[in-house]
């Protein structure tokens, strides 16, 4: 084969994939390897391609994720710690044409907010909530979360989680999946190439299913936290595909009937 | 035959070399570099440029999406 060199390729028509612009170009503050760089860059693919930019609220959360605005080019509001699907709510009721989704971790969704999710689940608002779930509270040093698995080494629980004395871990995708307000209930993850692009159809769906005011969307991704973990980036999607997904297995959980 | 070829443009100074996608690659192009970026972290380049064919793996898992991906079909029997 004829020798081609890298300068014919890289020319502007034969672009194949490029950052979205809905991403700004400030540089994250995410740790190298963090799901959440990942779940936010495939959320502004999603708008983009639906082409919502103008129409899109997000609600960011307290955690590692709370400057979420400053990343995705769409209007945004920082809720009260937990308070995310109450804040979607008013938003949803007050807008009901635009595009509200919540961005929540583990520490947010599953243990200060719990009410606050299970109500807004219950009563059926008609929001998107983004649920990353990496078994830790990784923006305060790595304590023992609601998700942590039996066993877990965190901070809080440097010979493991003793379900005895610390509880069981939680799976909020299947507790919400039982209420009749969600209409849409799914665990995806984003540490390999290819459930990068089944989350982003997901995410895509969930979003979709705003336009028919069903209720409730609910998007689990299960993520790594590198950080927390204190484990380098490939070794802790290693860990997460060895640890992480029996506990939680992939899928969707509640499909809407056809 | 028409073959594809593929290269990737690392943005250097955004990537944090968290190697997601040296192990994403299927054709084994990208490793890290021994130079670091101003922040001090050896960033993705590739290293063998000749089996890059445009799969878009390492841009879709990179979290920071640095990378660029550009794709081309040449024929076998091009003249440069």
């Amino acid at each position: 084969m004829a020798d081609i060199d890298i300068k014919d390729i890289v020319k502007k028509e034969n672009i194949v994939y490029k950052k979205t612009s809905v991403l700004t170009d400030n540089v994250m503050h995410y740790c190298p390897g963090c799901g959440h760089s990942t779940t936010h860059r495939i959320i502004a693919e999603v708008i983009e391609e639906m082409g919502i930019q103008d129409k899109t609220i997000g609600i960011a959360p307290v955690g590692c994720s709370v400057f979420m605005y400053d990343y995705i080019d769409v209007d945004t509001q920082e809720a009260a710690h937990g308070r995310a699907p109450a804040l979607a709510t008013a938003i949803k009721r007050l807008l009901p044409d635009r595009f509200v989704f919540t961005y929540q971790g583990d520490g947010d969704l599953a243990a200060i907010g719990t009410a606050e999710t299970i109500h807004a689940c219950n009563r059926g608002e008609n929001i998107t909530m983004i649920f990353i779930n990496n078994g830790i509270y990784g923006m305060t040093g790595g304590q023992m979360a609601p998700t942590s698995l039996e066993g877990m080494h965190t901070s809080t629980t440097p010979y493991g989680r003793d379900p005895g004395l610390m509880g069981h871990p939680i799976k909020m995708t299947e507790l919400v999946a039982q209420l009749p307000g969600t209409y849409y209930v799914t665990r995806q993850a984003v540490h390999t190439p290819n459930l990068v692009r089944k989350t982003k159809k997901a995410i895509r769906k969930a979003f979709e299913y705003q336009k028919l005011n069903k209720g409730v969307s609910f998007v689990e991704v299960v993520s790594n936290c590198n950080s927390g973990w204190k484990m380098p980036p490939v070794q802790a999607v290693k860990w997460l595909d060895e640890n992480m997904l029996p506990f939680y297995p992939l899928g969707d959980i509640k499909v809407p009937e056809k | 035959m028409a073959k594809v070829k593929g290269a990737i443009v690392v943005d250097t100074e955004r990537c944090k070399g968290c190697e997601l996608c040296v192990i994403s690659c299927p054709t084994h192009v990208i490793a890290m570099s021994q130079k670091v970026n101003i922040k001090g972290y050896h960033y993705a380049y590739m290293e063998n440029p000749d089996a890059c064919n445009g799969c878009t793996n390492c841009a879709v898992v990179c979290p920071d999406g640095v990378i660029t991906v550009y794709r081309m079909k040449v024929e076998e029997k091009t003249e440069v």
